[in-house]
């Protein structure tokens, strides 16, 4: 690999999306595609999700991550897709200059046709939810103590309270316990659990592992390590109820709190970001508002299936080399998609009606509180012309939803100036 | 007498709520499955529950110091603390390749714990 050329492709990040990006724009006849990662090895953030339930709609098998992942690199590898690992890009340019840094290449600017960001996201951490208390060791992001134990063979503690009932959080809290650690108490904030229902079952019911929801962790004690934590019951503003404050005595806390998209090389670029969810706006086609500059996964918004970041990588990578070759169709007219009532988010946040002639076209939406009812989404134009429904036995926030707008859609979305998506 | 079992199902990520009617220890109905795993996920968590179990086992040579297996097919819960004591006492030698056998007929199951993915020599 020669990396003074001209690439035609370049994705970053090695994960899901990116691997998926890369396989997507050889397979659409990019010669030269490369994928660029910090790690060690491709695969992302799957290598240290050892558990299964990934790839039910890739493969139609339950994997684990690890699994998952190898099909997709040995797909990539026999795709001609080129790596370059244990690299950090530093910046991206709106004219596809790549800078990046590595032990063993140095720093070096490389040039493409188009640019896939697949960065992925990054946990929230103690500094953005302000735990209150002295700040010892022991405090840890679900998913730093997730690569310690599944990667690096190394236990963060013997009895753990998790903070969150995200899906990380949850699969932490059977992996401790596994490991032969003690999972005290797994506390929510929120009404309901954050992550999917299933692991609920499985991570803690079948382990005997307490969850209380609208409880949080108001306090930490301990000087060099965490010698326990204060919980206490919240109300409807998530504040601590005087009175229920409760001392658990644990020597680490793992926080799975929430993921972030990653783009700070995004935001770098001139991208427009979408504030609510923190990454970039997005078409059809993955395109950021940068021509050339594609995205894809959980760097646009965070998935709870690795099977759709998957499918959006492929999308990204399609759409680049499509850009590539000159028939790109984002360039023309696009109208905006506006989440309604119950919908907190809503991807992409535009959409080319142009598409709708070759593809149908799939909104995804989180919804803002839980729907325990048969619910319908409903796509409109503002003068209440119904361009798409589609009705769900429940909605709720942790699991994300979505709506395809069929191809025989066209016309009606052709004359719309916005969309609208609610549930009712 | 009939009994209703609210069960919510694993299978895949969608999560459905089952409610199963069991009359002496046999299921005789399952309502709420989307689909047809639903039901058999139902029936054999209320007579022979099992789940899948992935964890992870030193090796030597690779790239880390250790290597992600699962089992190969749901083992019965009440072998899952067994199995991970026979996995601490496992210790490989890098390469290993993707469903890679590390420990055949594991716990006289029948089930065998292989590798969850390739791990290069260094």
């Amino acid at each position: 690999m020669n990396l003074t050329e001209l690439f035609d492709v370049i994705v970053i990040g090695a994960g899901p999306a990116g691997l998926a990006a890369g396989i997507a724009a050889r397979e659409q006849g990019c010669d030269r595609v490369l994928i660029i990662d910090r790690d060690i090895e491709a695969g992302g953030i799957l290598q240290q999700c050892v558990h299964s339930g990934f790839g039910l709609e890739t493969f139609k098998e339950d994997l684990p991550g690890p699994s998952y992942a190898q099909r997709f690199i040995d797909q990539a590898k026999a795709a001609g897709v080129n790596f370059l690992l244990d690299t950090m890009v530093l910046n991206v340019t709106r004219d596809f200059q790549v800078t990046v840094s590595g032990a063993r290449i140095g720093l070096k600017v490389l040039n493409a046709k188009a640019v896939v960001l697949a960065m992925g996201c990054r946990e929230r951490s103690r500094a953005q939810i302000r735990v209150p208390g002295t700040r010892p060791a022991g405090v840890y992001t679900a998913g730093t103590a997730q690569r310690w134990v599944n990667i690096d063979g190394l236990m963060p503690g013997k009895r753990f309270v998790i903070l969150g009932s995200g899906d990380i959080g949850m699969i932490m809290a059977r992996r401790l316990t596994l490991e032969g650690a003690e999972v005290a108490r797994v506390v929510e904030i929120m009404p309901y659990l954050s992550g999917l229902s299933r692991n609920l079952v499985q991570c803690l019911q079948d382990y005997d592992i307490p969850l209380f929801l609208n409880h949080t962790v108001s306090r930490i004690y301990g000087n060099r390590r965490v010698e326990a934590v204060e919980v206490s019951a919240v109300d409807g503003q998530r504040n601590p109820l005087p009175g229920t404050a409760e001392r658990i005595e644990c020597d680490t806390l793992l926080l799975s709190v929430g993921l972030i998209p990653e783009n700070e090389l995004t935001r770098k670029a001139g991208v427009k970001m979408d504030q609510r969810i923190g990454g970039p706006v997005v078409d059809n086609t993955y395109s950021t508002s940068v021509p050339g500059l594609f995205v894809a996964g959980n760097v646009v918004h965070v998935y709870d299936l690795v099977d759709y970041v998957s499918q959006a990588g492929t999308k990204a990578g399609r759409s680049a080399a499509d850009f590539v070759h000159g028939r790109w169709l984002g360039l023309q007219k696009t109208i905006p998609v506006q989440g309604g009532a119950e919908v907190r988010s809503v991807v992409p946040q535009l959409i080319c009606p142009e598409s709708l002639k070759t593809e149908e076209i799939v909104l995804q939406l989180r919804v803002s509180s839980p729907l325990e009812r048969s619910v319908e989404i409903v796509v409109q134009a503002p003068d209440d012309t119904i361009i798409a429904k589609r009705r769900l036995p429940y909605a709720r926030p942790g699991e994300m939803v979505s709506i395809s707008i069929p191809s025989d859609a066209y016309n009606l979305a052709a004359k719309a100036e916005r969309l609208i998506v609610s549930l009712v | 007498m009939i009994e209703e079992k609210k069960l919510i199902c694993v299978t895949c990520p969608r999560g459905c709520q089952l409610t199963a009617e069991v009359e002496d220890g046999c299921v005789l109905d399952v309502s709420g499955c989307s689909c047809k795993r639903g039901k058999t996920y139902a029936e054999a968590e209320l007579t022979d529950p099992r789940r899948m179990i992935a964890s992870t086992v030193r090796i030597s040579g690779g790239i880390h110091p250790m290597l992600p297996v699962t089992t190969s097919a749901p083992i019965p819960k009440g072998l899952i603390l067994q199995l991970m004591a026979v996995l601490r006492t496992v210790d490989l030698q890098a390469p290993v390749r993707m469903n890679d056998v590390i420990v055949s007929n594991v716990l006289g199951t029948g089930i065998d714990v292989i590798a969850s993915a390739d791990m290069e020599k260094v």
